[in-house]
């Protein structure tokens, strides 16, 4: 075996009892994506004395105020300016800098896609857009301010990597990540306070799909705030005799296709679950590998093409279908509908 | 007869004519040269392609022929050297006026200007880095060469290095909002390192700017916004050498020089005439064209 493999064997080592070692039990322990992506920032920036931060006037929100207060040099707030702030990252990144630009997640892609699409992503530039307050669970604010179709809108366009990670470990390993690789990344992070489930041995690569449970009835294929709801999903169905293998896809683009398909061959009915719409996002990243590769029922919780709403983060997540129930549900439907 | 620059154009207030020539007679004959073989380039390239824009490409020649040969400091044979000073096209329309100007100063050989939209040309419809060398930035989606401009400004402030940034926007561009947000970055960042340009031409596809979405008093809109504003004839050599002399003693906030100009100049059937924002001459009418400009810089050196 080479080390890709031994890594790989690793990651996805056999399951003892209650899955890999780096798969918590307790997960009463809450820390919000942006939270850990400002902590992360702090870090990064006292690594590299390349990396510079911009943001829209929320810099209280999107946690990267830490970075500003350290390295206020290194820190430019925009102003309520996001086509403005994309292009400067763009400039600043020609430069040789490595730029993370934050907003809300609905402005950092929705009202300055075509910055972000003709200006950072056709000329690959390393600028690392980290968005906060991705999906309904913004809660009180509204529909205006929960995006929905960022995923669908970064996914789409050519030299664009798309990372959504499932807790604060994830997002740690993933900012590092991403200020690594080589061109844009699309970073989705989320407001509300939600379970660590991962230790530091969690074996986060961008373009890897992370096996968290094993099982042959049916795969979850999960991302962001929908990871722990499918890992409960699983113990749910495991009461019934139903083994649900749980897959975190917290990169949707480049997408593990290699997981997707041992999943359809090995398991032969999917549900995928995403804080998104149903339309472009995770689902339909599967979707389009499984069709492809080896065709088996599938199921695609998520929001169904519908805006959000205020709310409390939980209430919302019930109202649009985003339950450790819903996900347990959809899996026993797919699982009927197997070998018909 | 080419036409002539109407200098009422300019605004009173922030007209700028240097009180003596700022060139040597031998200096000027050289970039008047260069303009002329830009300006042939331009319509040769447009109209072997069938497809492209010359008139806001021959409004911007003189600008881009001043800053390529003898304003900005840059390595044709090392296209990334970190002290290079940065040229956007903000327009990015105006590529071959771009194009024109990268091959004589030596980025890549002539004859790959006839390659203009072919497919697997570098030289694409706007301008792609990462395609030919010495784009400095991927353009062509109108209003993002300012905010672009002010990153790099940041960065060269950021690094302690000295070179200076040019941005050339169109007058119809910016009727994008995101240039005003720009505007205010360039400013609050006091990026006295930048110095933009209006090639102000008065045309945009539609018709006349006045008639589509009026700029008057543009110069007068940026200096409200803080900007340090210069307003000149774009075909006058001098001017525009004496204006980016000014912008490089201005400290404290950046420079904008609303740069008066003909769309289409040069070629006397093509002058102010929206028609040629974006098409192409006929093979005949190329020939005019050329006949018109007459014989190129280095050719009319030699005779």
């Amino acid at each position: 075996m080479n080390l890709e493999q031994i890594d790989e064997a690793q990651d996805r080592r056999g399951q003892a009892e209650g899955g890999p070692a780096f798969l918590r039990r307790d997960r009463s322990q809450k820390e919000a994506t942006r939270v850990a992506y400002g902590k992360a920032l702090l870090e990064l920036g006292r690594e590299n004395p390349q990396v510079v931060v911009l943001d829209a006037d929320l810099s209280k929100s999107t946690h990267t105020g830490a970075f500003a207060k350290e390295f206020p040099e290194r820190f430019f707030d925009m102003g309520i300016a996001e086509q403005d702030m994309m292009g400067t990252a763009a400039g600043l990144a020609f430069c040789g800098k490595t730029v993370f630009a934050s907003s809300f997640a609905i402005f950092a892609t929705g009202r300055a896609f075509d910055q972000v699409r003709n200006t950072i992503c056709y000329p690959a530039l390393n600028v690392k857009i980290a968005a906060t307050h991705a999906g309904i669970t913004v809660g009180e604010d509204g529909g205006s301010h929960e995006a929905i179709e960022d995923v669908a809108l970064m996914r789409s366009i050519p030299n664009m990597t798309v990372v959504v990670p499932a807790d604060a470990t994830e997002t740690r390993l993933a900012v590092k990540a991403a200020a690594a690789w080589e061109g844009p990344v699309y970073l989705r992070l989320g407001r509300l306070d939600v379970p660590v489930l991962f230790d530091e041995g969690y074996p986060f690569r961008i373009g890897k799909a992370v096996r968290l449970r094993e099982g042959r009835d049916v795969a979850l294929i999960a991302n962001g705030v929908m990871v722990a709801a499918a890992l409960e999903a699983a113990d749910r169905l495991a009461r019934d005799g139903i083994e649900a293998r749980v897959i975190n896809m917290s990169t949707v683009k480049p997408i593990d296709a290699e997981e997707i398909e041992a999943a359809a061959r090995e398991c032969g009915a999917l549900v995928t679950a995403e804080e998104h719409n149903v339309l472009g996002g995770l689902g339909s990243a599967v979707a389009e590998v499984v069709v492809q590769r080896r065709p088996v029922p599938m199921a695609l919780v998520g929001v169904q093409d519908r805006f959000g709403q205020s709310g409390k983060p939980l209430e919302l997540l019930e109202e649009y279908g985003l339950t450790a129930a819903d996900v347990e549900a959809a899996a026993r439907q797919v699982v009927a509908r197997k070998g018909r | 007869m080419s036409t002539q620059l109407s200098t009422q154009l300019l605004d009173p207030e922030y007209a700028f004519r240097p009180a003596q020539p700022v060139l040597s007679a031998e200096e000027r004959n050289r970039l008047q040269g260069i303009a002329l073989t830009l300006r042939r380039d331009i319509i040769e390239m447009t109209a072997a392609a069938q497809s492209g824009h010359p008139g806001g490409s021959l409004s911007a020649a003189d600008i881009v022929t001043c800053l390529y040969f003898s304003i900005l400091r840059h390595r044709p044979q090392d296209p990334h050297w970190p002290d290079r000073d940065r040229f956007v096209l903000s327009k990015g329309h105006a590529a071959p006026v771009l194009y024109a100007a990268l091959a004589e100063a030596g980025y890549f050989p002539r004859e790959q200007l006839q390659t203009l939209r072919r497919l697997h040309s570098p030289l694409q419809g706007h301008p792609d880095m990462r395609k030919l060398p010495g784009v400095e930035a991927s353009t062509g989606s109108l209003g993002q060469g300012l905010s672009i401009g002010n990153g790099m400004a940041l960065a060269g402030k950021l690094d302690g290095r000295d070179y200076r940034v040019y941005v050339l926007m169109g007058d119809g561009e910016i009727q994008e909002g995101m240039v005003w947000e720009a505007a205010m970055t360039s400013v609050h960042r006091h990026l006295d390192n930048l110095t933009a340009f209006v090639d102000y031409n008065q045309l945009q596809i539609d018709g006349r700017v006045t008639d589509i979405k009026s700029l008057t008093h543009v110069g007068r809109r940026f200096a409200a916004f803080g900007w340090h504003v210069l307003e000149i004839d774009g075909h006058d050599l001098d001017a525009i050498h004496a204006a980016v002399q000014d912008a490089q003693r201005t400290k404290g906030r950046p420079t904008l020089i609303v740069a008066h100009t003909i769309k289409g100049k040069g070629v006397p059937f093509m002058e102010d005439q929206v028609e040629w924002h974006g098409t192409a001459p006929k093979p005949d009418q190329a020939k005019e064209a050329l006949a018109q400009l007459g014989a190129g810089g280095k050719e009319a050196a030699q005779a």
